[in-house]
């Protein structure tokens, strides 16, 4: 007898297409953002699913710090060209330039705060009424809180005590002037399943996640890439070491850990055997014991 | 590629359970216990709270801090919200939807009980069942979760004794007799210390039945969906609006019950065209046959008028069509319930108004019993109550589809979800 089963992978990339079509049907001016990481390269592919033959029924959001990876902007800028969708900047550089951010200082400086920001201008600016974002509740314990349809008021700020329930598949996006939501279509993945379906599906990832040699630092066990961000402190200095990201982000708060991983199959064996969080790689976690519940009250992604 | 689709990797079951408990009956020690034994605690994560554990002054590394993630959760040492938890074993990925057990939290309790197959239930061996079981377990049972397991916890406090478990087990089974539970299951077990949890317990050498952990990897979940009454809700209309394609006009959503297939016949409602199944699009492609839960795009052979809100069945088995609906509310607001009041309501698709008509009676959830008298409902109240939309749902009973029988109520002045409804 036939079975009539979708295996994990299949059932989560169903969920995910209802929630995005969900906040296509739902709002006037959605966006996707877009940070080129692996949740949110995967979140473009399963829109593209939902839709085609059409094309996507919204901008993708990219927030640059100016700190990026070179090899996520062309990355960026290849998955674009080959989907066909419309690519909105929101530039933290600006921000700091006008007045409206102001960048931290010292060794330990990151725009990883300031991003926040900008991220609410552009919000702002375009009227976007849902934007949708790659955070998964496996990540950290304030995203383990997060609702898939997250209600932000007039300041973009987010209220963790006072959220609305959400039931079986009924998503209440209703909301007044000026309020906005962010969506989290991938809040059911872990780690292990993204790179899963990662495999499952062929899709491309950018060289960062791979496998390669690169000189870093090791800065409280975290280690950082070398770029014209990161100045040595006293007693440091940097090595040559075969490395791969777990998490990309900004240069100056994403570190690398040592890999021998030049293959998907590698990276999940890799993922199975691993001890920490991927996480546990990233400098602007380790703040504080709350610093990801502290940032996302804020308004960060 | 070959070798980790072989080994069964890409290709495992979604249980998703729910528990329920308060502070001191063991339900984050069993949580931490399962995340830990199933390798899906971290080491940085684990020494965090560690370090946590030690600074508030703890003698045992404190699990709870694990699922406890808000700060005024972690301050007060509650679970406040429901917290959801993931972990994977070689045969099944498992989604925990954690929520706080006190009667202040039903309204977290029915939320995280409104996704799950399955609902686990910790009772302290020393106290037996008490009021806070038969809230758990009535509210397993009115929100349709087809698996209870009830694990009768700290077992080391009573010495292991067999006639301890066995009264705790007939007491529930008494009172699971008037409930609607399919499947009741009992395990004793010692969280703290692991017994019965993934490992056999030596000191219960008298139970012969499963340990906890292989229950949620074994317990059968594939019948949980229905697969008879076809049910495809619109959600969106796919429209590329372009030269290549012209003409394309595709229906998409989350079938919600039955099986499809291109070329059988079928009826839209509310407008009662018939026309038949041109193509299915899954998410790979064209699709021979289509089920519940796959978001699909259907496609018909005739240019109909169908818009989202509208649903695609089969002529000869469509759902109810009305416009009163009567419900087992769950009421989530601090402001009450008013009587002949306007709420918005979301049903699959489709978005309507609605008033309350009436309160039939409240249920007293520690007692079952209906009260007809007090009729008020606030905040966690469950209560039967009548209503009348502003255009005909198309529905099944709540017991029969969960998807199709399910609501929420919305008040319209501050857009909060004020209430769950589950259609009788």
């Amino acid at each position: 007898m036939r079975s009539y089963n979708l295996n994990h992978l299949r059932e989560l990339e169903s969920e995910t297409i209802f929630i995005i079509r969900e906040v296509a049907a739902q709002f006037e001016r959605p966006v996707l953002m877009f940070s080129g990481g692996k949740d949110s390269i995967v979140m473009v592919h399963i829109a593209v699913k939902s839709f085609r033959p059409a094309k996507l029924p919204f901008p993708l959001l990219h927030i640059d710090t100016g700190h990026n990876f070179s090899e996520t902007l062309e990355f960026r800028d290849a998955l674009i060209e080959k989907i066909g969708a419309r690519l909105i900047v929101g530039s933290v550089q600006e921000s700091i330039n006008s007045g409206k951010a102001v960048e931290e200082t010292g060794p330990n400086a990151s725009r990883n705060i300031i991003q926040t920001v900008t991220l609410l201008d552009t919000i702002e600016k375009y009227g976007f009424d849902a934007a949708m974002g790659g955070g998964r509740r496996d990540e950290e314990k304030a995203r383990a809180k997060e609702r898939f349809f997250s209600h932000r008021d007039t300041f973009g700020q987010w209220d963790p005590k006072n959220q609305r329930p959400e039931l079986w598949n009924l998503f209440n996006g209703r909301k007044n002037e000026g309020e906005h939501f962010r969506v989290f279509p991938l809040s059911n993945w872990t780690e292990m399943d993204i790179w899963q379906y990662i495999l499952l599906e062929q899709i491309e990832m950018p060289s960062l996640y791979f496998a390669h040699h690169r000189e870093c630092v090791n800065r409280k066990g975290v280690l950082l890439a070398k770029s014209d961000y990161i100045k040595l402190m006293d007693g440091e200095r940097w090595e040559k070491m075969t490395v791969r990201f777990r998490t990309i982000g900004d240069m100056s708060c994403t570190g690398a850990t040592k890999s021998d991983a030049v293959t998907v199959e590698n990276i999940i064996e890799e993922v199975a055997a691993s001890r920490s969080t991927e996480r546990g790689s990233r400098a602007d976690d380790k703040r504080s014991e709350t610093s990801m519940e502290d940032r996302k009250r804020e308004g960060y992604f | 590629m070959r070798k980790i689709k072989d080994d069964g990797y890409l290709d495992m079951e979604l249980l998703r359970f729910t528990t329920a408990g308060s502070v001191d009956d063991g339900k984050s020690t069993l949580i931490g216990r399962l995340l830990y034994d199933s390798k899906s605690i971290f080491e940085d994560q684990f020494e965090s709270i560690k370090i946590s554990s030690i600074n508030r002054g703890f003698e045992h590394v404190n699990l709870a801090l694990l699922t406890d993630g808000l700060r005024a959760e972690r301050e007060q040492g509650i679970t406040i919200d429901v917290a959801y938890r993931y972990f994977a074993t070689p045969k099944r990925k498992f989604i925990i939807a954690d929520t706080p057990g006190h009667v202040q939290y039903t309204r977290n309790m029915v939320t995280g009980a409104s996704t799950a197959n399955l609902a686990l239930i910790l009772v302290d061996s020393r106290k037996g069942m008490i009021e806070q079981t038969k809230r758990h377990a009535f509210i397993a049972s009115l929100l349709g979760i087809p698996h209870l397991v009830i694990c009768v916890n700290k077992m080391d406090l009573v010495d292991y004794r067999e006639d301890v478990f066995e009264k705790i087990k007939s007491d529930l089974q008494a009172f699971a007799s008037k409930l609607n539970i399919q499947d009741i299951q009992f395990i004793p077990i010692c969280a703290l210390h692991g017994d019965n949890v993934v490992d056999k317990s030596k000191n219960m050498p008298w139970y012969g039945g499963a340990t906890l952990m292989y229950l949620l990897e074994t317990i059968h979940i594939g019948s949980d969906l229905n697969l008879v009454d076809c049910r495809f809700p619109v959600q969106y209309v796919i429209r590329p609006q372009s030269t290549e394609y012209h003409d394309y006009r595709g229906y998409a959503g989350r079938i919600a019950g039955g099986i499809y297939k291109p070329g059988e016949r079928v009826m839209i409602l509310p407008s009662g065209f018939n026309t038949y199944i041109k193509d299915i699009d899954g998410p790979e492609g064209k699709i021979k046959e289509a089920f519940a839960p796959m978001s699909v795009i259907i496609r018909l052979e005739n240019e109909l008028d169908v818009s989202r809100g509208d649903m695609i069945v089969r002529e000869n088995n469509v759902p109810e069509i009305s416009q009163d609906l009567d419900i087992m509310l769950c009421w989530m607001s601090p402001e009450k319930l008013k009587v002949n009041g306007k709420y918005a309501i979301k049903h699959t698709t489709r978005d309507a108004r609605c008033i309350v008509r009436n309160v039939l009676y409240k249920i007293e959830v520690n007692t079952l019993h209906r009260n007809q008298v007090d009729k008020e409902v606030g905040m966690n109240d469950i209560a039967r109550i009548s209503l009348r939309t502003t255009k005909p749902f198309f529905f099944d009973k709540y017991k029969l589809n969960r998807t199709i029988g399910s609501v929420i109520l919305i008040n319209e002045a501050t857009n909060d979800t004020v209430g769950a409804g589950i259609i009788l």
